[in-house]
């Protein structure tokens, strides 16, 4: 591909792209789907169009967010709507193939729900109530389009709000744009972005930096993954935007090295953006020049925290230091650096592209836009949900996902992940906020959204959460390394039948301790399981005390 | 592996990673990529090839999980335990392979097979509970699927597997 400039690609903005007027079967080719057997359909599907001479087009697409009906393909016949089928197998392929090419009616079993019908897309307007829940901002091309093509991006409106911005915006009308449509960090804490993106770009120093941060380590959160696999170059362009903002001439992708496909789909993006001069010097013929590199985690959940994941990034052990100073101010190698969220950066495009003020309308007060949720354990419809804030948990829970998977009621949902909390089915009608999150004592995290039924034993899984911090603390602070061990060893105490009333009263004290003195985020946030399942299920603990069982 | 290849391999990943600040972290990766693991040798001869004392070198490698310090054997087999996987019965799981393979997490047979180990979430929470054996993911893993792909004297990962997946999901 030729170098593109701004006037090309403005030109290709006003040329629609007409509908293809032959058949076009797309396979769900992300992680889940080949853990389902994607690949052999996708062949299977690939060997019957060829023998059969047909002239349609198998495409592989991301992920659809329908996890647990892998493996999908959507057939879209010309003229007619998409048709999604889940579940397929090679033979089923086969009688796709057999009725596009015969002409004959699309199989009726199989099927699942379209994504049209399953959400609105990014930039339509926020309507009145009688359209699907879901609302795809983050997801608008997972599922839709073939990653691996930059084209196809592109074709669905990619780059244009870069141009925009490099042809008609300068940095502080993006950071303008970007506090009017209020957009907060999806990392969980919810930070303004605007604020991050000034208090960088405001800072001395000699090379800014900016950083995507995708070690998703939350376990039972996988949003960063399916957008990093199913649509990379969205990722891409809000960070390019980003270095233009800050002032930067590098940036990283820090992605977990368990996402072999994921690195792998960065690193194509990366070439295409740079072949097409989206990425490298002289950004679309202008004076911006940016260069992005791959960097790999190695499993280490302290590295979600900035100043840890700076240290790795630095080559070392990924270990927290005290803030301030904050990154903002002095961060990779002592230089002023942005650290974003996969989501947030998701989300940049189709704010400058859309406006401020159509993003601000959706979602509910202050938590503007939309999050995406990881939706997994006893649910009927385990997958990726992205909902506009304000919805509540159940309708997340049992509207879009189906409720309990087992004939058992749902006991509660957690969120937040290790750092989070537990929320019992008698508070699902609270709207998904940040605010209202931490009243209930969890908090947004990065999406992660596990369902409990009520077989599920919580004392058990505060167990398993604190067990996780535990083991993944880096052992810098006392309060953190002793404190968590402590609480693990009084918690195995009641878990085994030989807890004592003074022990829930130690770990309440405990908790205390760890969430004001420790170093980082792991520490304060790792009694929080604990704690909301004292909150809401205490008597589940003192059913096991030695006092109650004689 | 002789040592002349050790140095050849740590020569290349040397070239590539030496004039970049801070890509220790890559540079082991790369090792770790081409091994299995990261051999001793290899680390000591990186150190000097690089310019980083040994003791940088071993602090980083024991400090992330990533990083394997011993051959990990022909079949790596996972069993994740995030919570999605915890959830759906992994803990039983974890258990019927160690007890199949004769082995607890971390270790590896004495023919140098098989190697298990707990993984904290490949972020395939919506097929859970996940395993994987090197490269290949098997999702909804029941205990059929499990023994089908640890039974003894089976050659071939994938094959049995991709036939245990198809159609099932």
């Amino acid at each position: 591909m030729a170098k593109l400039t701004i006037a090309e690609m403005q030109a290709r903005a006003a040329v629609e792209k007409p509908a293809p007027g032959m058949p076009v079967i797309k396979v769900g080719m992300s992680t889940c789907g080949m853990a389902a057997g994607a690949e052999a359909v996708f062949a299977t599907l690939g060997q019957e169009v060829q023998a059969r001479g047909l002239d349609a087009r198998v495409a592989r697409t991301g992920c659809a967010g329908m996890c647990s009906m892998e493996p999908l393909v959507e057939v879209k016949l010309p003229g007619e709507p998409a048709v999604m089928y889940g579940g397929v197998t090679a033979d089923f392929a086969r009688q796709i193939v057999a009725a596009c090419a015969e002409n004959k009616p699309l199989p009726t079993e199989f099927r699942v729900p379209s994504i049209g019908q399953l959400a609105r897309v990014s930039g339509e307007p926020v309507g009145t109530g009688s359209e699907p829940k879901q609302y795809r901002i983050v997801m608008r091309n997972c599922g839709v389009i073939d990653p691996e093509e930059i084209d196809e991006y592109m074709d669905r409106g990619g780059y244009q709000a870069l141009t925009k911005v490099l042809g008609s915006m300068t940095p502080e009308d993006v950071i303008e744009e970007l506090k009017a449509a209020g957009l907060r960090g999806r990392g969980g804490a919810g930070f303004p972005a605007w604020l991050k993106w000034k208090l960088t770009r405001d800072s001395e120093g000699e090379e800014h930096t900016i950083v995507c941060n995708g070690d998703e380590g939350d376990p039972g959160a996988y949003m960063d993954r399916s957008v990093l696999e199913g649509d990379p170059h969205a990722v891409l362009e809000g960070m390019i935007i980003g270095g233009y903002v800050i002032g930067a001439k590098q940036g990283y992708f820090y992605i977990r090295a368990e996402y072999p496909l994921a690195i792998q789909r960065i690193e194509k993006a990366l070439r295409q953006a740079r072949a097409a001069g989206l990425l490298g010097n002289n950004i679309l013929g202008t004076d911006y020049s940016f260069n992005v590199e791959v960097r790999l985690g190695a499993g280490a959940f302290v590295c979600g925290e900035e100043t840890a994941l700076i240290a790795s990034l630095e080559g070392k052990r990924g270990t927290p230091t005290p803030r301030p100073p904050y990154p903002s101010v002095k961060g990779l190698w002592g230089q002023p650096t942005m650290i974003n969220n996969v989501e947030s950066l998701a989300n940049l495009s189709q704010i400058i592209v859309h406006g401020s003020e159509w993003f601000s309308k959706i979602g509910l007060g202050k938590s503007a836009g939309t999050k995406v949720f990881a939706v997994t354990g006893k649910v009927k419809h385990a997958g990726l949900v992205e909902i506009p804030m304000g919805v509540t948990l159940r309708e997340v829970v049992e509207g879009i996902c189906g409720g309990s998977a087992t004939s058992v009621p749902i006991k509660a949902v957690q969120t937040g992940g290790p750092s989070g909390g537990l929320i019992p089915a008698a508070a699902l009608d609270t709207p998904i906020t940040y605010e209202d999150l931490i009243k209930l004592g969890s908090f947004m995290g990065s999406g992660g959204m596990i369902v409990m039924d009520e077989t599920d034993d919580i004392v058990e899984l505060s167990k398993f959460y604190l067990n996780f911090c535990v083991d993944e603390s880096c052992g810098k602070c006392a309060p953190c390394r002793i404190g968590g061990t402590q609480m693990l060893r009084v918690l195995d105490k009641i878990a085994d039948g030989n807890g004592t009333e003074a022990d829930i009263a130690t770990i309440k004290r405990l908790a205390n301790a760890m969430q004001k003195a420790s170093l980082c985020g792991l520490g304060q946030g790792a009694p929080n399981p604990v704690l909301s399942a004292l909150r809401y299920f205490e008597p589940e603990f003192r059913d096991r005390l030695v006092s109650v069982k004689n | 592996m002789s040592a002349t290849q050790i140095e050849d391999d740590v020569a290349a990943i040397s070239k590539r990673w030496k004039s970049k600040r801070g890509s220790l972290i890559m540079a082991l990766h790369a090792l770790q990529d081409r091994y299995g693991y990261v051999p001793r040798d290899a680390a000591m001869s990186l150190g000097e090839q690089m310019d980083v004392p040994l003791a940088r070198i071993y602090e980083v490698l024991t400090f992330y999980n990533y990083f394997r310090l011993e051959s990990p054997g022909k079949h790596v087999v996972s069993v994740c335990l995030g919570t999605a996987c915890y959830l759906k019965g992994a803990p039983n799981l974890l258990k019927r392979a160690s007890e199949t393979l004769g082995i607890a997490p971390g270790e590896t047979t004495a023919d140098g097979e098989y190697h298990l180990q707990v993984v904290r979430c490949v972020g395939c929470c919506g097929l859970a509970p996940v395993a994987t054996i090197n490269e290949l993911l098997l999702a909804k893993v029941t205990d059929e699927i499990l023994d089908a792909n640890l039974a003894p004297g089976r050659v071939d990962a994938a094959a049995a597997t991709a036939g245990a997946n198809d159609g099932k999901a």
